[in-house]
C-alpha cells in the first residue's frame, strides 16, 4: 500500500517515530495521567489504564486542570512522555510543556494540530513518522 | 507573529537588561504568543500562581531555577495551594522527603515576592480582582470563578506559564483577555427543572458537571435557572465545570455580570445576535433526567462503606464553615469515620474569630490548611471511601487516590459521618 502522508500545523517543531494512540476525548493529565509510568489514569476516560508514554498520542485537547502542563513536564524529565501529541486545535497547555521541557532539560516533544478530517481518521496503532514541517508519514 | 518592536521594555526584557529571571519568563511567554496567535503583549495587573502544586524534581527545579536567577513578580500576586500543609503534615502519611521538597518549592515563590496565600479560592481572600480587571491565573476553578463570577479577564493559564506572566507583567493580548472572544457560544436550556430542585444544595455542582461535559470547547451560557445562588454555589459550579471539561468562562442569564440578559451573554452587536441565532437553534436541552444521570456519575462507591467524609474543594470559605456550624453542633463523629476540612490559613482564622470553628473541632472535624488532598499524598492507604459535596474532589479522587466517592449534600456527608456509614436524603434525586 502506497505511503500517506498529511499536513498538520506545527504548534511546537520537533521530530518523532511512534505509534499512534487515538482518543476523541479531551484529556487532563492532572489526574489523567501518572508521570511514573506513562499511563492514563483518569478512571472516566476510555484511554484509563492505556500506557501513552512514548507513543504519539492523539488527543483533540486539553481539559481540567492547570497543572497539566507540570505533569507533562515531569514525564518528559522521568522520559515518559508521549513521543508527540497531535491535537485538533493549538492547545496551549500541550505547547506549553513542551516549551518548558525544552527550556528546562533541552528536550521537546512535537506539538501539531491537525484539521477535523486528518485527525479523524487517524488509527490506534498505526505507525507515524512526524518531520518537523509538520509532515505526517502514515505507513 | 508577534511585534515587539512597539514596546521597548518587553524587548529589553527579552534582551536580558531587566536581568536573566525577566529574561527567561519573556523568552517562554515570546514563544507562547506565537502558539496563541497573538499579535501583541498586554499589561496584567494580577496573576495567581497554580505552579506551587509539587509533583517532583521538575517542578521544583523550575521554581527554585526562577527564584535563583532572582526573579520577582512585577504585579501584585496570590499562590494557589502547594503540595504539603507545612505545618500540619505531621499528623498524616505524608512522606518527610515529599514535605521538604514541597516545603522548598513554598519557600522558592515566596522569595519571588507572591502574597503566600496558599489557596485554590484566591477569589475569596483579600486578593479578588474586581470586574474588568486584566489578570493572569493559573487553577482551573479559579480561572472560571475569576472570569464568570466575578468578571475579571484571565485566558486559561496552565502551571509554569502563569509565573512567567506575573514576572513581566504581560500576557499575549487574545482570548478571553479581549471584549470581543467573551460572548457566548454554545446555549444550553434548563427545562422543567422544578424549583425544589435548583434550590438544593447539590444543584449547582451537579449542573456544572453536567455543562463542563456538555461544552468542549466553547464559552456556555446557561438559561432558565430560577434561583439566586449564593457565592459558594457558583464556586462549586465553576469546580466542577473546569474539572469534567475545560470551561474558562461561562454566562448564567440574569445571574453573572456579563450576562443580564441572554441577548448579552451572546453579546448585543451584529456578530453576537448572529451568534445568538444560530445557538438558539442548536440549543442542548437541559433536564431532571439529565441532571440525576450526571450527579450518579460522580458517585462511583456502590456500598454504605464510609472512612473519610473530606469537604473544601475549592478552599472551604467561611460562610461554608457557618452553614457547617449548626449542622454539627453537640454532635460527633463515628469513630470509625474521619471528617476533613481543606480550606485556607485565612478562612481557618475567620472561623475561629467569629466562633464557628469551634463546635465543628468539637465534633471530630480535622483541617488541613495550604494543600488538599488531591495535592498532597496525605491520605494513609486505608481510606479506601470517601464521602464529599463536591464534584471536583469526586471527578478526581478516583483516579489521583485510587479511592471511591459517594458525593451528597452537605448535611448527607453530616449525618453520614455520624452513623458510620453513607446515608443520602434521596427525596429530591429519586427517578419519578
Amino acid at each position: 500500500m502506497a505511503e500517506r502522508m498529511i499536513t498538520g500545523r506545527v504548534i511546537v517543531a520537533g521530530e518523532a517515530v511512534g505509534e499512534a494512540l487515538v482518543t476523541h476525548d479531551a484529556l487532563s493529565f492532572w489526574g489523567g495521567y501518572d508521570f511514573h509510568t506513562g499511563e492514563i489514569i483518569d478512571k472516566h476516560h476510555p484511554l484509563a489504564g492505556v500506557r501513552a508514554g512514548g507513543r504519539i498520542l492523539a488527543v483533540p485537547f486539553s481539559k481540567g486542570s492547570s497543572t497539566t502542563t507540570a505533569v507533562l513536564l515531569e514525564s518528559v524529565r522521568a522520559g515518559t512522555a508521549p513521543a508527540a501529541i497531535l491535537t485538533t486545535g493549538a492547545d496551549a497547555f500541550f505547547a506549553l510543556a513542551s516549551i518548558v521541557a525544552d527550556v528546562m532539560y533541552g528536550k521537546s516533544f512535537p506539538v501539531i494540530a491537525l484539521e477535523p478530517a486528518d485527525f479523524a481518521a487517524l488509527q490506534t496503532g498505526e505507525q507515524l513518522r512526524i518531520e518537523r514541517s509538520g509532515v505526517i508519514h502514515r505507513n | 507573529m508577534l511585534h515587539l518592536t512597539d514596546r521597548d521594555r518587553d524587548r529589553a526584557m527579552l534582551d536580558g537588561a531587566h536581568g536573566p529571571a525577566p529574561q527567561l519568563a519573556m523568552s517562554i511567554l515570546v514563544r507562547m504568543a506565537d502558539v496563541y496567535g497573538a499579535s501583541e503583549l498586554m499589561d496584567i495587573s494580577q496573576a495567581h500562581i497554580d505552579s506551587t502544586i509539587y509533583l517532583g524534581d521538575a517542578t521544583l527545579e523550575f521554581a527554585e531555577r526562577l527564584a535563583s536567577l532572582g526573579a520577582k513578580v512585577a504585579v501584585p500576586t496570590s499562590l494557589n495551594v502547594s503540595g504539603v500543609d507545612e505545618c500540619g503534615w505531621k499528623a498524616w502519611a505524608v512522606q518527610p522527603e515529599w514535605a521538604a521538597k514541597a516545603a522548598r518549592q513554598m519557600l522558592a515563590y515566596e522569595r519571588m515576592g507572591a502574597v503566600p496565600t496558599w489557596t485554590c479560592a484566591p477569589y475569596q481572600t483579600h486578593m479578588r480582582p474586581v470586574f474588568g480587571q486584566q489578570i493572569a491565573w493559573g487553577e482551573s476553578n479559579a480561572i472560571s470563578f475569576a472570569n464568570s463570577v466575578i468578571g475579571a479577564r484571565t485566558e486559561r493559564y496552565p502551571d509554569l506559564l502563569d509565573i512567567c506572566c506575573a514576572i513581566t507583567g504581560r500576557v499575549p493580548a487574545v482570548g478571553l483577555h479581549l471584549t470581543r472572544n467573551r460572548g457566548g457560544q454554545l446555549l444550553l436550556r434548563l427545562v422543567d427543572v422544578p424549583l425544589a430542585l435548583q434550590q438544593d444544595d447539590q444543584f449547582f455542582a451537579v449542573l456544572g458537571h453536567l455543562v463542563g461535559k456538555l461544552s468542549d470547547e466553547n464559552i456556555p451560557v446557561i438559561d432558565g435557572i430560577v434561583v439566586s445562588p449564593a457565592e459558594d454555589q457558583l464556586k462549586a459550579f465553576a469546580a466542577a465545570a473546569a474539572s469534567s471539561g475545560r470551561v474558562a468562562l461561562f454566562h448564567m442569564v440574569g445571574i453573572t455580570p456579563e450576562a443580564p440578559t441572554l441577548e448579552a451573554a451572546f453579546h448585543t452587536d451584529a456578530r453576537g445576535a448572529a451568534r445568538l441565532k444560530s445557538c438558539a437553534t442548536t440549543a442542548i436541552e437541559i433536564t431532571v433526567a439529565d441532571l440525576r444521570a450526571a450527579r450518579r456519575e460522580l458517585t462511583t462507591a456502590d456500598g454504605r462503606e464510609l472512612d473519610m467524609v473530606i469537604l473544601g474543594s475549592p478552599h472551604f470559605s467561611l460562610a461554608e464553615f457557618s452553614l457547617l456550624a449548626p449542622l454539627v453542633a453537640g454532635q460527633h463523629t463515628h469513630p470509625r469515620v474521619k471528617f476533613l476540612i481543606t480550606s485556607s490559613r485565612l478562612m481557618k482564622e475567620r472561623a475561629h474569630e467569629t466562633g464557628v470553628l469551634k463546635p465543628i473541632v468539637s465534633f471530630g472535624a480535622q483541617i488541613t490548611l495550604d494543600t488538599c488532598i488531591l495535592a498532597s499524598p496525605m491520605l494513609p492507604p486505608e481510606i479506601k471511601t470517601l464521602m464529599t459535596n463536591s464534584a471536583k474532589y469526586a471527578y478526581y479522587a478516583p483516579s489521583l487516590l485510587n479511592t471511591r466517592v459517594t458525593f451528597g449534600s452537605l448535611a448527607d456527608c453530616v449525618r453520614s459521618a455520624i452513623e458510620g456509614r453513607v446515608v443520602r436524603d434521596e427525596s429530591l434525586w429519586q427517578s419519578a
